[in-house]
């Protein structure tokens, strides 16, 4: 007896609503001529025009984009070995407070996490004199920390679905534990790093309230100078900001997609051909 | 030991043991350094006295090391009070509906096909990879009081309601019901994302038998969907309520300036009053509140490092 779930299915056409009339009536508004954000004015493009003609907002988003690749970058490199320690070695000393300091910092609120930061970069400016000031360095520092446990669960639950029992037989076969991570465990998680790599540079280009606290004078990053603009009430150049965003966004997510498909797909046409050769 | 011989020593010790402790050490002493290490300085600071100085307090004085005096206001001082139920209050009733929608939508996912599965899927983390700023500004539009929505509310409001009792429009910028609304939406993937990696995973030949033995679908539902997903109520509950709990942006942007938040509580604390210990204490209790869902969470994060088949995930 096969029914077909209506309710569910209304859940989701309103859940969906939900999600996306906010988000579309944004971009509908940022095409609009009058200054007044909620009456429409007919059709124009001058906000645009205005966003990219205002330095500003330009040296901000590319500080923003600056700081996003660096600490997306250390990021990744951090988290793997985390997720790969976690995954592959089963025992060590201090495991436990380890596995606690890879997950506590994806749910601690943010302010917590923004003060605690401040205070440590304060006192270090002040007791070993480095980093002498808050800038582009301590807001990247905070970033790798808080970026790079986002990059250790994704790295961590693919390895944890990874079939072992490859890099056991290249384990029989002779090979030393360093080459079997080198040439087998790296390269079967290297979609899962892209995505963690993606999903650093993400979260570290969007984020308000860690940067709020950990940047100092002269370093505004894109989220910072929106959060001061947005404080004062909705304007229209924002509209046309965000638009901006939810396209380039939404084009990354699916391009990203249709490559991580692809390359999932090619390892398994590989594997399975290898496979068919050795019967 | 020769000049010469160091570099294949090293890498000898690379290959042997040395990377297994490189890769351990290395991400370990970064999470103690930037992590373990600021909030021990948070747990110190809150028992700390101000001073006028720079950096601004002091370990000394009348109650060397353990001035408690911070922690006694927070039951003094209303404020804190307010602000601590403000905020839990706040997060709990967003939990609440977000695991209302959340979960018919995510159980609706695993009922879809395949195809379909993976374009909603998409759909849901969309939002989530766009700017979580721009998310709250895009609501800030909606509820102004001459927006479209605003209007079509009001509309429908006094179509429904007697003539005296009719609006110009509709109050919703600055209250609490915009921080709940607001709160829900920006945090609804975090619920349904551990929900539907939860369901996916249930065994749907267990619905059949039930439906077989004769039960209703709704009874179906209560006593073998529900019971075998608790642990994705409690992974989505936790993602949402402790984040949610300590949230700074949403209450400031649309939220009302009468009605405290902890979030902005402990950041006024910290930058305007420049009153470190007293920030570090609202924190540190902030923490206290916070530490049986943390535990619970890393607890059910754990399980799931220890074996993929347990609840949780991400």
């Amino acid at each position: 007896m096969k029914r077909r779930p209506v309710f569910l299915i209304t859940m989701l056409c309103f859940g969906f609503a939900f999600f996306y009339i906010p988000i579309l009536s944004m971009i509908v508004y940022s095409f609009n001529g009058s200054r007044l954000v909620t009456v429409w004015g007919g059709f124009s493009t001058k906000w645009y025009a205005s966003l990219f003609s205002n330095r500003q907002v330009l040296n901000a988003a590319v500080l923003s984009i600056e700081i996003a690749l660096l600490s997306a970058t250390f990021a990744t490199i951090l988290g793997t070995m985390a997720g790969v320690a976690l995954a592959r070695f089963k025992r060590f000393r201090g495991r436990t407070l380890f596995s606690g300091l890879v997950t506590a910092p994806l749910v601690m609120p943010e302010v917590i996490t923004g003060i605690a930061s401040l205070m440590l970069f304060i006192l270090m400016a002040e007791y070993i004199g480095w980093p002498a000031t808050r800038g582009f360095t301590t807001v990247t520092l905070a970033h790798i920390t808080f970026c790079m446990v986002f990059v250790t669960t994704i790295v961590h639950s693919r390895l944890v679905e990874a079939d072992e029992a490859i890099e056991e037989a290249a384990m029989d076969l002779g090979s030393r534990p360093w080459q079997v991570m080198k040439d087998i465990t790296l390269p079967v998680i290297s979609p899962a790093i892209l995505s963690g790599w993606l999903l650093a540079f993400t979260i570290s280009l969007d984020d308000v309230v860690i940067t709020n606290f950990t940047t100092g004078p002269g370093t505004t990053t894109l989220p910072i100078l929106i959060w001061s603009k947005v404080k004062l009430g909705v304007t229209p150049d924002i509209n046309a900001l965000a638009t901006i965003t939810v396209v380039i966004v939404g084009l990354g997510v699916f391009v990203a997609g249709v490559i991580l498909n692809r390359a999932e797909k090619r390892r398994e046409r590989d594997m399975h051909m290898a496979y068919q050769a050795n019967q | 030991m020769t000049r010469a011989a160091f570099f294949p020593r090293l890498r000898h010790w690379f290959n042997r043991r040395g990377w297994i402790k490189i890769t351990i050490a290395t991400p370990y002493v970064w999470l103690a350094l930037f992590f373990l290490l600021p909030f021990a300085i948070v747990i110190a600071m809150s028992f700390a006295t101000r001073t006028p100085t720079a950096p601004p307090f002091s370990f000394g004085g009348e109650h060397p090391l353990m001035n408690t005096a911070h922690f006694a206001r927070l039951f003094s001082d209303d404020l804190y009070i307010r602000a601590y139920l403000n905020s839990i209050g706040n997060a709990t009733v967003a939990t609440l509906l977000c695991l209302l929608i959340g979960y018919p939508m995510a159980l609706g996912l695993t009922r879809v096909s395949r195809s379909w599965r993976n374009v909603l899927l998409m759909l849901v983390i969309l939002p989530f990879w766009t700017s979580f700023l721009l998310r709250v500004y895009a609501w800030m539009g909606l509820m102004g009081t001459n927006s479209w929505f605003n209007k079509l509310l009001t509309e429908a409001y006094n179509f429904v309601m007697p003539a005296d009792m009719a609006l110009r429009y509709i109050p919703m910028m600055n209250t609490g019901f915009a921080v709940v609304l607001v709160t829900v939406y920006s945090y609804l993937p975090f619920m349904i994302l551990p929900l539907y990696a939860n369901l996916e995973k249930l065994d749907l030949s267990l619905n059949e038998a039930a439906m077989d033995l004769g039960s209703r679908p709704f009874q179906v539902f209560r006593d073998v969907t529900l019971p075998l997903s608790v642990p994705g109520i409690i992974a989505g509950s936790l993602l949402v309520f402790i984040p949610a709990s300590g949230e700074l942006i949403i209450p400031s942007l649309v939220g009302s300036s009468s009605r405290p938040m902890i979030g902005r509580v402990i950041s006024d604390e910290f930058a305007s009053a420049r009153d470190w210990p007293m920030a570090s204490a609202v924190a540190v209790a902030l923490l206290l509140l916070l530490v049986g869902p943390l535990m619970a969470y890393s607890y059910y994060e754990g399980k799931s490092h220890e074996k993929p088949t347990a609840g949780g995930g991400n």
